[in-house]
């Protein structure tokens, strides 16, 4: 049986009958190894792939070391986002203050690079030493005539949500910036993709199908996104929303200022995909876009069913477990293990929401452990306990996962095979069946399987 | 992908760092202390940072990286730290049970200037540190030096809290290895052992992130230099430092606190700093050299006998940290090759001196303290023919269409540079092999049919 700190048993629940709400969103406990990041890292994330805009990481040099090209968000054309600039405070700045570097730096970069935007981002020491970013950045975008946003990411002030919802504010700044502009698009079924951060192509993908549908896309928020894109966003009709825990608040935004209504989907595994695409095709409620959608869906699935099917017979009735940043990433994911055949034992996020851990609740079965904010000594405790053979998880999970003997599968920012779309979901059955039925495991295999 | 955003012309810049040769310091003190046995490494600042430094470790290791952090939040930003501390320190020993708490600091509790040493005292007062289990400590604020001074200075920290002496020397040298891989860690012990010395290794991350494949995961692996020995390392005969920055300041507190005398030199990468590794440890320890580390020296003069006529006049350029460029400039011009471009990021006093006196006072070369964006515009206004460096090192080698070889800290992209070691006359002989393999397969790749040979 796995420990449990006693502070942190109301964050572990067990589905049986009578089981309690879990206990969520909570600080981390002082001393734990906690797999969670901070509010910069939770910024950085969503903003990184805007690939024309400059990202100027105002603080000493670790914050833009660790998260130099660390991405994998592609672009199909420029790709000034994988440079890592940094203001690199020293002792002096961290005494006598660092705007006058950040003027500095900002000045040069735009001059050289003329993004159409750029974004600066604040780092803890930043919110200690008292810098007024804003007022640099708005010297420097009257200067160049661009628009250049502080986004408040003072790693301490919060979680990895916090860092989502300033790096929204920064977007819907953005986004907020030219409202007089007009719009011009014959296409009556315009939309926007919210979360998607093009890992591994995924957004290109996702455009593709929506193109087949006879929907236009007008950006992705933000993979593979331009800043001049960003701009005109508010002119659609509708939202889509995937990967909600860093979009929502944006999406929500929108609605209010703009109008826009937004739905909530996952393009992970076959239900949820063509899900995704019938609620988009739904909404707008057209003969023709109705059709393409189930033309789509019917010919993507028997496209990739009987192929599934085949890793299915390999992998039916083996065991994972599931370990991401979001909740609703994890929905997906349980969905899309079943239709390979495998039952999920162990289910948690970093960041989820109690709202989260209900529809966790409700897509899980009986016996499923379900876990927020866990720390690897209660992950390897369980997966011992419910005798798992893969878990999937993000790079911190990878080498636990590999020391135990068994498979994993990165489901954050290392895959380097689009799991996402019909396709993805194919690619991931073949992952899930390249890691689970490695010979390697004949020769490392645990003492509980 | 850099190309079109490096120009070649060079501009003065001083408030901006472009693709760094560096990181900060908190990710070296968490390396080192991973070479203490049972020892769990404690980040006192944000989640995040303890959180990039796991994930940055676990990709050039692949292994778990376990670490716990103080998870700062506004309020112990405001009223301080120690709250935090105190509480981590008595979780900690509670559900992870380790022996050692080895806490660094962050460009955070910096600022805020939590005293750490008084924390510790109180948290012992309090009886939050059980009998027989430490807790110890480096300051590594952020915003001055590199990863490099946070390694020496959690290295320096294990001498402060752990050495003793008891006035009876004991017949053992210790050595401190610098920031090298596991896998030199275990050349370096390896070749002591088979001069027939005792040696006090530390850090020793070998056995901890090398740890071999059980089918388990455990939190604290078998490796690791152990307190009681470490407590030891105050009566040993000599100290030998290897790397001047990574090694020296541990060295010379041993010095001043024990009296251990203190032979501060270069890590042992390629022939001559071998020899005089080797040497030192002939001469300290009072032993004659056995045949088979003769033999092994033999070796690398016969693989570089045989491979001298490859290597005349080869450009290099190389960056990286300032212990290993100059070990391995050392090497390069053994091997009459041409190192030009030689870039580091964390600062040195004696760095440009040290590779100059290599170099010779007629050769020039660009020694920098930089960034390798800057290394990029060198090597666009003179090429070069071979580039050793870290993983980022890649995106300068496919703009310029560079035979690279990756050599340092991160290394992101490959596995296997944690179990083979590039020191002593072994890694000497493996690092050689590497030089060539990767010159002669460019020379392949751009052969033309005709020219394209069985025999080169």
């Amino acid at each position: 049986m796995a420990v449990v700190l006693e502070e942190r048993k109301d964050q572990v629940l067990r589905l049986e009958n009578g089981a309690k709400d879990i206990v969520c969103e909570k600080e981390s406990l002082a001393g734990s190894v906690s797999q969670r990041a901070c509010v910069f890292c939770g910024s950085r994330v969503v903003l990184y792939p805007i690939a024309d805009a400059l990202h100027l990481i105002h603080g000493p040099i670790g914050c833009a070391a660790y998260t130099w090209d660390i991405r994998g968000a592609l672009s199909s054309g420029p790709e000034l986002h994988r440079i890592s600039f940094s203001t690199d405070l020293t002792e002096t700045d961290v005494i006598y203050g660092g705007e006058k570097k950040l003027y500095q730096a900002l000045s040069e970069l735009i001059d050289e690079y003329k993004p159409k935007a750029a974004f600066v981002y604040s780092t803890c020491i930043i919110g200690i030493i008292g810098d007024d970013v804003q007022s640099v950045c708005k010297k420097a975008a009257k200067e160049k005539n661009i628009p250049v946003l502080p986004v408040h990411s003072e790693g301490f002030k919060g979680i990895k949500k916090d860092g989502y919802k300033a790096a929204c504010d920064a977007l819907y700044r953005l986004m907020d910036e030219n409202k007089d502009e007009e719009y011009l698009e014959d296409n009556p079924f315009t939309i926007n993709i919210m979360g998607d951060f093009n890992l591994a192509g995924e957004t290109w993908m996702i455009k593709e199908y929506y193109q087949k549908m006879g929907i236009k896309v007008i950006t992705a928020l933000t993979g593979d996104s331009r800043v001049d894109e960003i701009k005109k966003c508010r002119h659609a009709k509708l939202n889509i929303v995937q990967c909600s825990g860093s979009m929502m608040s944006l999406a929500k935004k929108m609605k209010e200022v703009y109008g826009i209504p937004y739905i909530k989907v996952s393009y992970f595994g076959i239900e949820d995909v063509s899900d995704a695409l019938y609620q988009v095709a739904l909404f707008f409620n057209d003969k023709t876009v109705l059709e393409k959608t189930q033309e789509l869906v019917r010919s993507e699935i028997e496209r990739i069913y009987p192929k599934i099917l085949e890793y299915r017979k390999a992998l039916e009735g083996k065991k994972a477990a599931v370990y991401v940043g979001g909740a609703f990433k994890a929905f997906s994911l349980i969905k899309a293990l079943k239709t390979i055949g495998m039952k999920t034992e162990i289910v948690g996020s970093q960041t989820g929401n109690q709202e989260d851990y209900k529809l966790l609740r409700e897509v899980s079965g009986e016996g499923t452990i379900i876990v927020d904010d866990t720390n690897p000594l209660e992950l390897s405790g369980f997966i011992r306990e419910k005798k798992v053979q893969i878990l999937i998880g993000g790079v911190k999970e990878r080498p636990i996962a590999y020391k135990m003997g068994i498979g994993f599968c990165d489901h954050n920012h290392e895959r380097k095979t689009a799991l996402a779309g019909f396709q993805g979901m194919l690619n991931f059955a073949y992952e899930v069946y390249s890691t689970v039925e490695s010979p390697v495991w004949k020769w490392t295999q645990p003492d509980y399987l | 992908m850099l190309l079109r955003h490096t120009p070649k012309e060079i501009a003065h810049r001083e408030a901006l760092n472009i693709n760094p040769a560096k990181t900060c310091q908190p990710i070296g003190a968490m390396y080192a202390a991973f070479g203490l046995h049972g020892c769990l490494p404690h980040s006192h600042g944000s989640q995040g940072c303890c959180a990039y430094h796991r994930s940055a470790l676990s990709r050039h290791y692949k292994e778990p990286i376990m670490a716990a952090t103080s998870s700062f939040t506004e309020g112990s930003s405001v009223f301080g730290g120690q709250a935090n501390l105190v509480e981590s320190i008595q979780n900690i020993f509670s559900i992870y049970n380790p022996t050692v708490i080895a806490v660094h600091t962050t460009c955070l509790s910096e600022t805020i200037g939590d005293d750490i040493p008084q924390i510790i005292s109180k948290a012992k007062a309090d009886g939050k540190i059980p009998n027989g289990k430490f807790v110890i400590h480096a300051n590594t604020p952020s915003y001055s030096g590199s990863h490099v001074y946070g390694f020496a200075n959690m290295v320096n920290g294990m001498v402060q809290y752990f050495s003793e002496t008891t006035q009876n020397r004991k017949n053992q040298i210790n050595i401190i290895p610098g920031w090298v891989e596991p896998g030199d860690m275990r050349e370096i012990k390896r070749i002591a052992l088979e001069m027939g010395i005792q040696t006090i290794l530390f850090p020793d991350t070998s056995g901890v992130l090398d740890a071999p494949q059980t089918g388990k995961h455990v939190f604290y692996p078998k490796g690791g230099v152990r307190v009681d020995d470490l407590k030891t390392s105050g009566d040993s005969i000599a100290t030998i430092a290897l790397g001047d920055t990574a090694s020296s300041p541990a060295a010379k507190t041993l010095d001043t606190k024990n009296k251990v005398p203190c032979h501060i030199m270069g890590l042992p990468i390629g022939l001559k700093a071998t020899d005089r590794f080797v040497n030192a440890l002939r001469t300290i320890a009072g032993v004659n050299v056995p045949e088979s580390i003769s033999d092994e020296r033999g070796m690398l003069l016969d693989m570089i006998t045989d491979m001298h006529s490859y290597f005349y006049g080869k450009k290099v350029a190389l960056f990286g940290d300032p212990d290993q460029l100059v070990g391995l400039t050392e090497f390069l011009v053994t091997l009459d090759m041409k190192p030009i471009h030689i870039v580091t990021g964390t600062p040195s006093k004696t760095f440009e001196k040290d590779i100059q006196d290599i170099l010779g006072p007629d050769t020039k070369a660009n020694i920098h303290l930089s960034d390798t964006f800057m290394l990029h515009q060198l090597i666009k206004n003179e090429p070069v023919d071979l580039l050793f460096g870290n993983t980022y090192g890649k995106y300068i080698a496919r703009d310029e269409d560079i035979p690279f070889i990756r050599y340092g800290f991160p290394i992101l992209d490959r596995i296997g540079h944690s179990y083979f070691p590039t020191v002593g006359y072994r890694g000497g002989m493996r690092l050689i092999e590497q030089i060539l393999g990767a010159l002669l397969d460019r020379k392949e790749r751009d052969s033309s049919e005709e020219k394209f040979e069985l025999v080169l």
